[in-house]
């Protein structure tokens, strides 16, 4: 069996992967990127909408021009590349790592690293998660493989399509659908308020007169051979009304039901997950439970914006390269615990060294128009505060912390309280 | 001059299919008539995988209690012949309330009558020992260590490729629509029009068993569909019990159970009601709800967080009759009955096979070994079974495929995929049922678009080609700026 | 007096626009910053929209290049060039930022690959 040796492996060739390598790699570390699929970039290939890189490259780029800008900079840091390659396995290997690689090519590989970068990204929820009754036939999809099958290889599912959930890859797949032809006969989100941006509800459903139907959910799906119809009805208090029933006829449905990180390999080897993220505990260096395992991207927990990912990933990255170094973590006096507090349903990292400047992620658990975070210790003191607007569960909150402010705290909760 | 086959086998489920193995040790034609494109695609796909442990029935009263306990026995030898899932994991019948006391004695003294070993009768502290995940209050259990999982798809497949690799032929898409007594043999024609002749018949058409006896002029009977819905939880699911759970059986039902399935997931059902249409494939919002309070009273843990995906299938129940219809036809001549086959169908099945075998050779078919060896039939390997040693070997000296992981959450490798297409298990169903492929927590999100080009590549066909045979011709797929719009 | 609501779709942010008419002059409030206003003003006057597509590579349908429009096209132009878009087959390799449909219909727009193929 094949063996190579790394300083650094990142697990994932997305954009937290290429971005993560790519500081590694010019960080002076040899770092190899580890890639199942057989093309590098990732969920952005298939995105080939734009919106993305307003913040990481002060320019507004589709999803394939941000992949090939990342692909760019690792490659031309020295990053190395193993695509149609597949981790199985996370073993300890003495102070690092071994990987087991199944790879078309090569065999198996056994892959030695110092450091692991976890950037593996998400899988979508589908109708199985849900178990939305009736038949099951083909014609059903999840918003991210119908868009791979349109986006990546032309092919055009059906001609009339309902879209459960409102979240953005189900109201960007509404566009799609409809420029090429389909008709999208409405978008049911079971909460009252939709679940992406204002402005993928204005450029997605009200640009072609798609009705969202709020407060709905689907009942059934019907079909002999294929998807015929869906049913949905009313939430009325957070009570189906079956009164209110509806059916639409339809040949295809498409499921934009939520995101979970893909921390199947993760919890194999012995990283501890948040059950609020479904990503990994981490530190403020996005280290791991496990030392010498970082984590970084959606794996972590969802985002809304590529270019926060692609920020966290150089921050792991750092971290990744500073653990090569030599610099030990884990015994560190100073970490101690970050929690949500009211409204916040999770922040990252969960552990932060007191008295050091910091970069929070939050998300909401709800919507506020004004708002103010703060962030106070176990005494109930207030360390820091932030003012907000237009605060939303579907947009990620990012906060930089100074050092100070934390301080000889024992303990830190964030929440979000109205205004 | 058409050939005669000696025995025609009509229906590939769990029945057809261990005759169709059984027969193909004989020095007999055989052929197996499947309606549908796959075998396995009927009864036997909802099956629940479990193979029970010869106490619900009595052994003495009923052909089922007896074939069940034969057949139970019967499964470690198969399962060294065809290589198939299978785990001898125990059965506990649990009593949640102390009314349920009286019957699991009834069920114990049923079990040592019929001679089922190790059964055991236990106090409430030797249950929770047996298993730990029960959720009190627990008044007591019974024990049978012989009963087990198995996955049935893989069962039923290697049963035919075993049979088919040693003379047994098979006919896909062959539904009988009409049949015609020659004298000496039988004449039955597809609704294609392809036509097959066959000395024998042995009726094994689940749902469908009372239309084809009424083809033949035998007995009249009416089947029932009796439809259970399962739910199946992630294979990281605390709730996985280390044993079958159920609860005390009632009248009709063995009740909702919570079975570490062979495949290392969990599952939850089924339920058992009677419905109209027996292609109803439907699962309910009322069924989960019931499903998932029953099993959350027995096993603590069982949350809706880990469903991954949920189907449902019918009992082929014969209205009046709730034993086993095995028999030689008394109206229509060289003609056998398999019918009402529900459970313990599955765990029966290897002993069904063999009194089905009596009966030929009762109804006249001389029956003798094959004088040539049997050939054995060797399961494709599963990547996820072979340590990485293995499969870089087999990498280097069989296929590079094998280190290509196509489905990620049940590790299965491009290699097994395209050695099940070329089984002919050429659909995203078939391909799923023999490789697992598709059947993990992501249900196929990753790997489905990839199967299909692997199905297209096999087949020779276009990739929307391959997405349009999914159903049947019916979906409307295109290719952007195509014609069909 | 005539008054609108708009979401600005210039950013992911997506201010809530309130636009008011009256005797052709047009105020709009909602706006974090000038851009808005100006999506606001576009907007009524002549309603366009960054168009992204994929073209299929000569004799190859399944090879899609994806492509975008150089700036933002008048909305009543798109369900015509979508048709020309689909129905072209571009020959590979294709650079990026190559330039497939130069000046379409005169509007000084182009349609650009957004993908090296």
């Amino acid at each position: 069996m094949k063996a190579l040796e790394y300083e650094i492996a990142v697990i994932g060739g997305g954009a937290a992967g290429l971005s993560a390598a790519a500081k590694c790699a010019a960080s002076g570390r040899r770092t190899v990127v580890i890639e199942r699929g057989e093309e590098l970039g990732g969920v952005l290939l298939q995105c080939i909408h734009s919106g993305f890189g307003l913040h990481y490259f002060r320019e507004e780029l589709t999803g394939p021009e941000y992949a090939t800008r990342v692909l760019s900079q690792a490659s031309e840091a020295g990053a190395g590349f193993l695509v149609s390659a597949t981790v199985m396995q996370i073993t300890p290997d003495g102070p690092g790592h071994l990987l087991t690689v199944y790879s078309r090519q090569e065999g198996v590989i056994m892959v030695r690293a110092r450091a692991v970068i976890l950037a593996m990204g998400c899988r979508e929820r589908c109708r199985g998660n849900l178990g939305v009754p009736g038949d099951r036939v083909p014609g059903v999809y999840s918003a991210g493989t119908a868009q791979q099958l349109l986006n990546m290889e032309g092919i055009v599912p059906g001609r009339r399509a309902v879209i459960v959930g409102s979240g953005d890859i189900g109201l960007i797949m509404a566009r799609r659908l409809t420029w090429s032809g389909v008709k999208v006969e409405c978008v049911l989100e079971i909460m009252p308020y939709p679940a992406g941006l204002s402005r993928n509800i204005a450029q997605c459903l009200e640009d072609f007169g798609i009705p969202l139907h709020l407060s709905t959910a689907i009942t059934g799906i019907q079909g002999k051979d294929h998807v015929e119809s869906v049913t949905f009805a009313p939430l009325v208090n957070g009570v189906l009304d079956l009164t209110q029933s509806q059916r639409v006829h339809c040949d295809t449905v498409l499921f934009s039901v939520g995101l979970v990180p893909e921390n199947e390999l993760s919890r194999e080897c012995g990283v501890q997950l948040n059950p609020k993220t479904g990503g990994a505990l981490v530190d403020d260096t996005l280290m791991t439970s496990v030392p010498g395992i970082f984590s970084c991207g959606n794996v972590l927990h969802v985002h809304d914006l590529v270019d926060f990912v692609s920020q966290e990933a150089e921050r792991c990255a750092d971290s990744a390269v500073r653990y090569c170094a030599g610099a030990v973590h884990d015994d560190q006096p100073g970490l101690i615990p970050l929690e949500p507090g009211d409204n916040v349903r999770y922040v990252v990292p969960n552990q932060v060294v007191a008295g050091n400047p910091h970069h929070l992620f939050l998300r909401a658990t709800t919507i506020l128009e004004e708002a103010v975070a703060e962030i106070r210790d176990t005494e109930g003191t207030c360390r820091f505060t932030r003012r907000l607007r237009h605060v939303r569960p579907a947009e990620m909150i990012s906060l930089d912390i100074p050092g100070d402010c934390t301080a000889d705290a024992r303990g830190l909760t964030v929440a979000l309280e109205e205004k | 001059m058409e050939n005669i086959f000696d025995v025609a086998i009509i229906g590939g489920g769990i029945v057809g299919t261990a005759v169709a193995y059984r027969l193909a040790h004989r020095a007999l034609s055989v052929v197996l008539l499947e309606k549908e494109p796959d075998v396995c695609h009927g009864v036997s796909k909802a099956n629940s995988g479990i193979v029970h442990g010869g106490f619900h029935y009595s052994a003495t009263t009923t052909l089922k209690g007896r074939l069940e306990l034969r057949g139970n026995q019967a499964f470690d030898r198969l399962q060294r012949e065809l290589g198939f899932p299978f785990q001898r994991c125990g059965i506990l019948v649990v009593a949640f309330a102390e009314e349920q006391l009286a019957t699991l004695e009834k069920l114990h003294a049923q079990g040592v009558a019929n001679g089922v070993p190790g059964i055991e009768l236990c106090d409430a502290e030797r249950t929770l020992q047996l298993e730990p995940k029960l959720n009190p209050p627990v008044f007591g259990s019974l024990y049978a260590p012989q009963g087990g999982v198995v996955e049935p798809y893989r069962l039923v497949f290697s049963l035919m490729s075993a049979a088919c690799l040693n003379g047994v032929e098979l006919r896909r898409r062959f539904e009988v629509v009409a049949s015609r007594n020659l004298g000496e043999s039988w004449e039955m024609t597809a609704a294609d029009g392809r036509t097959v002749r066959a000395r024998y018949v042995i009726n094994a058409a689940g749902l469908y068993a009372d239309v084809v006896s009424s083809l033949f002029g035998a007995e009249e009977f009416q089947i029932t569909p009796r439809k259970g819905e399962e739910y199946l939880l992630d294979r990281m699911s605390q709730a996985r019990p280390s044993k079958v759970i159920f609860p005390v059986p009632s009248a009709h039902t063995k009740g909702v159970l919570v079975i570490p399935t062979a495949g290392g997931t969990t599952m939850i059902g089924p339920t058992a009601e009677i419905v109209e249409d027996k292609a109803d494939r439907t699962t309910t919002a009322k069924n989960k709800e019931r499903i998932f309070g029953l099993a959350r009273k027995m096993v603590s843990g069982v949350s809706e967080r880990d469903l991954v995906t949920s189907f449902s299938g019918s009992r082929p129940v014969i209205e009046g009759k709730e034993d086993f219809f095995l028999a030689i036809s008394a109206k229509a001549p060289r003609f056998l009955q398999a019918a009402g086959i529900q459970s313990p169908g599955l765990t029966a099945s290897p002993a069904i096979a063999e009194y089905l075998e009596q009966l030929l050779a009762e109804a006249g078919l001389p029956i003798k070994d094959k004088p040539s060896p049997f050939l054995p039939w060797r399961s494709t390997p599963t990547l996820r079974d072979l340590a990485p040693q293995e499969a870089d070997r087999l990498h280097a000296t069989d296929n590079p495929a094998w280190t290509n992981v196509v489905c990620r959450c049940e590790r299965v490798s491009e290699a097994e995929i395209r050695a099940a297409i070329r089984q002919g298990h050429d659909s995203l169903e078939g391909v799923k049922l023999a490789t697992r492929a598709g059947m993990g927590r992501c249900q196929g999100g990753f790997c489905g678009l990839k199967i299909l080009r692997l199905i297209a590549d096999e087949l020779g066909i276009s990739l929307e080609e391959a997405i349009r045979r999914e159903s049947n011709g019916k979906a409307q797929v295109s290719i952007l700026g195509g014609k069909e719009k | 007096m005539k008054t609108l609501q708009k979401i600005c779709i210039c950013c992911p942010t997506g201010c809530h626009l309130t636009i008011q008419l009256a005797d052709g002059n047009i105020e709009v409030t909602g706006n974090r910053c000038p851009r808005g206003d100006n999506y606001a003003r576009q907007e009524i006057n002549d309603p366009r929209r960054i168009v992204t597509a994929t073209v299929a590579a000569a004799g190859n349908p399944h090879c899609r290049i994806p492509v975008k429009s150089s700036e933002p096209l008048p909305c009543a132009m798109i369900p015509a060039l979508l048709e020309e878009l689909y129905a072209m087959q571009v020959s590979l390799p294709v650079a990026m930022g190559q330039i497939l449909l130069k000046d379409y219909c005169q509007t000084g727009i182009d349609i650009i690959a957004t993908r090296a193929r």
